[in-house]
């Protein structure tokens, strides 16, 4: 990935950093660009305190919220990254911040307390990826039935299902 | 004798099967119940608006309550979630009741061959007639709803016989492709050993 730089977007960043310097003063933030996207990577142990800080810093919202499952993604030694994409909506700008996650320790702290926004879409990564949100008010599957046993959008999950589609009674035309 | 009668009454009576009578009135008065989850149900409502007019065959009166139907046409894909919805429908519906599965979806899936679709509704409930097509244009559903008004008034019965016969379930088997899946990962098949495409 090449740290391709778009000279409108420099001063922004620098002025970002400076403003969080205070905040975020003993953790190590990677900080990379791709055509003037900017990207941040954040410890998962610091998750919650590297999310304040950057609403604190003006991204009041919160546009989208996913997972990626790095399962046999080239040299990558991570399992789960977890994306929380950031809109200052007074200058426009936007954040994508990142954070790693491994097996067997799927928990992260719940972004909801920081945007209230982030609710359903924390349940839907738990539905598809199986990764827990600690502190989440209402954590239960969104998409999927209750009693479902898989998260289906891991890469090791076969696309026909193990069987769920299968799994009902059948009814005949003599007994309906 | 037969002449006699012939001669005074002409044609002021008419002989037939209480079997033939009461099919005659239900094929010529099926009232649908559009279960209609994707696009399949636009063409439906297509089928029934002016231009296409299923009134003109005896069957336009759409009905949203289970309890008022004979006739349920299946538009769209099913998904696990909605199947037991589907079953119970049918189940609330009156006897003697029909069932059109419309479109490639409702039929096998279609293109959603994925862990949530269900493969075909017949698997799990009876189907009179399935309608081809994605989404079948409404001539063809058209088509279905005078074939199984044929179907009807060749075998229906009054008290509903024909349909005790069919204690056995009329979809494909469960073998398919996913139980292949299954069993190569109960014998040890991991992702990263082989490239294994079932359909191709």
């Amino acid at each position: 990935m090449s740290n391709e730089t778009c000279g409108s977007n420099t001063s922004e960043v620098e002025a970002l950093k400076s403003r969080l310097a205070d905040s975020l003063s003993g953790v190590t933030l990677e900080w990379s660009e791709f055509r003037e996207q900017v990207r941040v990577v954040c410890p998962a142990n610091e998750l919650l305190k590297c999310l304040s800080a950057f609403k604190a810093s003006g991204f009041d919202q919160l546009t989208d919220l996913t997972a990626v499952d790095l399962l046999e993604y080239g040299n990558v030694n991570d399992r789960f990254e977890v994306v929380y994409c950031l809109l200052n909506i007074d200058t426009g700008m936007r954040l994508i911040a990142k954070t790693y996650l491994n097996e067997p320790d799927l928990t992260i702290p719940s972004a909801t307390s920081v945007w209230f926004g982030a609710d359903w879409l924390e349940r839907e990564v738990y539905d598809m990826y199986g990764i827990v949100f600690s502190g989440h008010p209402n954590f239960k599957r969104l998409l999927l039935p209750d009693d479902f046993q898989s998260f289906p959008l891991r890469k090791d999950y076969p696309i026909k299902g193990r069987g769920e589609r299968h799994n009902f009674p059948v009814i005949t035309r003599a007994e309906s | 004798m037969a002449t006699q009668i012939n001669k005074q009454l002409g044609d002021n009576i008419f002989l037939t099967t209480l079997d033939a009578a009461a099919s005659w009135g239900r094929a010529h008065s099926l009232w649908p119940m559009p279960f209609a989850t994707a696009c399949c149900g636009i063409e439906l409502m297509s089928t029934a608006a002016s231009k296409h007019d299923l009134s003109r065959f005896g069957s336009e009166v759409m009905r949203f309550s289970p309890r008022q139907c004979d006739l349920m046409i299946v538009a769209g894909r099913v998904v696990m979630k909605m199947l037991p919805v589907l079953q119970r429908i049918w189940l609330q519906m009156p006897e003697p009741k029909w069932c059109i599965s419309m479109g490639a979806c409702a039929c096998t899936g279609g293109v959603f061959d994925t862990y949530a679709v269900v493969q075909g509704i017949d698997r799990f409930m009876p189907v009179d007639v399935y309608v081809p097509g994605c989404p079948p244009r409404p001539e063809q559903l058209i088509r279905s709803i005078i074939d199984l008004q044929e179907k009807i008034q060749s075998g229906g019965t009054i008290n509903a016989r024909e349909f005790k016969l069919r204690i056995l379930p009329e979809g494909p088997s469960r073998f398919d492709e996913d139980e292949l899946i299954r069993i190569r990962e109960r014998n040890g098949f991991k992702l990263e050993d082989q490239k294994y495409d079932p359909v191709h």
